[in-house]
């Protein structure tokens, strides 16, 4: 079976995030960018599918050059070939998920693991979108995963608990925190992945449906009081919750 | 500019949402700004008082009904909507961001070729254009964005549309029987997590971090909450740390909320965890370092020992609450 699975390459969530000199787009100046969180959870059940189902891995990332940093650590982790659709202009979600759908068309992959979510853009749909796209089943925001011949299993997360959801291949798998553990790189892995040829293709282009505008900073926040320094301030900030701010 | 604003009323267990009465609200607004006309749409088999969604400024809901959808199945809830769609030209169409709405929303959104802005936290009109503001990378920044499709998805952050106070409208109600829903994936048990709050739906949540010292003091946070009627929030290095569950983890790799009130306990307030927690109405910490970085953003400190104040908030609220 042929296993694909849909990487980015995002500032890590420890950067403070600056607004560019455009004003649609971030300052990357000192921002150090990471293979996206939730993406590791979704090689790992790549890697994982493989040593239980067999077959191929390939992970496929959409962006500019720094994105083969974040191809290599999933070359790294264990994940057999590498593809880079190179196109480093603004994409909207499904223009994304149009050039990932016709990748994994080409790849003919039958299983497709996404992140839940890019931590840049917090959009959480490209997954859904690109499933759509090639009229595959799609169980997104999973924390378990199980493969029985055509038949897949999952639990997602909603609102106060989980949903259990079946379905059958050829599907799309989102990974949400708690679906595996991922394994670290073996020096070996890390060696072996300098070696490997990433491809490089450039996707065909698509019309953007969503248009930034104006990218800005939150207002910020007030500091407010420090009411004291024990448990003797806590009748005031009760008080306070009570009577100024009314929440309680 | 449209035609007509379409609404997509969430059910689970037969019950509406509350995220859904809110994009009614929004969806009614906007048919009058825009002088057109709203609906509702929703999937399930028994659901109670849909016609309330008049009372928000809806004025028709059609309901797709078979016994077989009274859980979620995206296949089906998003083929159904998709055709109703097409065969009444809606252009504009809502969702809540739920983790319904997160899953439906973008294969609706496929299905049609449109723009979708997710987790929407203002809309606003022009004579031409529909601006959605939505926050990126958890809140450390904001986009104004625009949908130049035809037709356009927007699903909208929960708790932050004000629904208003509900009219005695009622809404005239369809239902239309489904013979053979789509069930390619379906959802065939639901698992609750006992009498607990999910901080994604709180208006109170208690959160604390590493200065709980252990998870055998985290009956603290737990006691707090309960006597709040509060939801129990983690940090993410106590989470790490497998000191909480992850589904209490607040933050950029956790979940993001806005409740109205929102107690942190030993939390010094990392970028990822403020970026998740800073569009919260009041912002309480209790923390022993005062440069924790939380104190930055909360609306009322206390630079203290929180094994002291803590117990001691339980039971000042439990004094008032009696």
């Amino acid at each position: 079976m042929k296993i694909a699975v849909c990487v980015s390459h995002v500032p890590d969530t420890a950067a403070k995030i600056n607004i560019g000199s455009d004003g649609i787009s971030i300052d990357p100046s000192g921002v150090t960018y990471v293979v996206n969180p939730y993406d590791e959870f979704a090689i790992e059940e790549a890697l994982k599918s493989k040593e239980k189902f067999g077959g191929e891995t390939v992970a496929i990332s959409l962006g500019g050059d720094a994105n083969k940093e974040t191809l290599r650590k999933a070359l790294a982790m264990g994940i057999d070939n590498a593809v880079l659709l190179k196109d480093s202009g603004y994409r909207d979600s499904l223009s994304v998920s149009k050039a990932l759908a016709e990748e994994i068309k080409a790849q003919g992959a039958e299983l497709v693991f996404f992140g839940k979510q890019s931590v840049d853009f917090d959009n959480s749909v490209v997954g859904q979108l690109t499933a759509e796209l090639l009229g595959y089943n799609c169980i997104s925001v999973a924390v378990s995963f199980v493969l029985d011949g055509n038949k897949i299993i999952c639990e997602r997360e909603i609102e106060g608990g989980k949903e259990v959801v079946e379905t059958n291949l050829p599907a799309v798998i989102t990974a949400q925190k708690g679906l595996n553990e991922p394994r670290y790189a073996s020096l070996k892995g890390i060696m072996a992945a300098k070696k490997k040829e990433i491809i490089e293709k450039i996707p065909a282009a698509a019309t953007n449906y969503v248009e930034v505008l104006t990218m800005k900073k939150p207002a910020s926040k007030q500091a407010g009081k420090i009411i004291g320094t024990d448990a003797s301030a806590v009748p005031e900030l009760i008080r306070l919750l009570r009577e100024e701010a009314k929440v309680i | 500019m449209a035609n007509k604003i379409l609404v997509f009323i969430e059910q689970r267990n037969g019950l509406i949402k509350k995220p859904s009465f809110e994009a009614a609200k929004v969806a009614a607004d906007l048919a009058v700004k825009l002088s057109v006309t709203a609906e509702a749409v929703t999937v399930g088999n028994e659901i109670e008082g849909l016609e309330k969604v008049g009372s928000y400024g809806v004025t028709k809901v059609t309901h797709f009904k078979n016994s077989d959808l009274t859980n979620y199945s995206p296949s089906a809830y998003a083929e159904l909507i998709t055709k109703f769609v097409n065969e009444n030209g809606f252009d504009i169409l809502f969702f809540g961001t739920t983790s319904m709405g997160k899953d439906l929303a973008p294969r609706v959104s496929a299905k049609l070729d449109t723009g979708l802005a997710i987790d929407c936290i203002a809309l606003n009109t022009n004579s031409s254009d529909i601006i959605a503001t939505r926050p990126i990378f958890a809140g450390k920044a904001l986009v104004d964005v625009k949908i130049t499709s035809p037709k356009k998805v927007f699903a909208l952050r929960p708790n932050v549309f004000n629904p208003g106070v509900p009219s005695d409208a009622k809404a005239d109600l369809t239902v239309v029987n489904v013979d053979t829903p789509n069930l390619n994936v379906r959802v065939t048990e639901i698992k609750r997590a006992e009498g607990k709050l999910d901080v994604a739906e709180a208006d109170i949540i208690v959160s604390g971090g590493r200065g709980m010292k252990g998870p055998e003091h985290f009956h603290l946070v737990e006691e707090l909450s309960q006597v709040l009627g509060a939801a129990t929030g983690a940090s993410r290095a106590v989470v790490d740390a497998g000191w909480r569950p992850h589904g209490e983890q607040v933050g950029q790799t956790g979940k993001t909320v806005s409740p109205t009130l929102y107690v942190a306990l030993g939390i010094s307030g990392a970028i990822q965890h403020l970026a998740g927690m800073r569009s919260s109405k009041y912002i309480v910490a209790v923390n022993k370092d005062k440069d924790a970085p939380i104190f930055q953003i909360a609306d009322y400190g206390i630079v203290g020992d929180l094994f002291e104040v803590a117990p001691a908030m339980i039971e000042e609220i439990k004094k008032i609450k009696s």
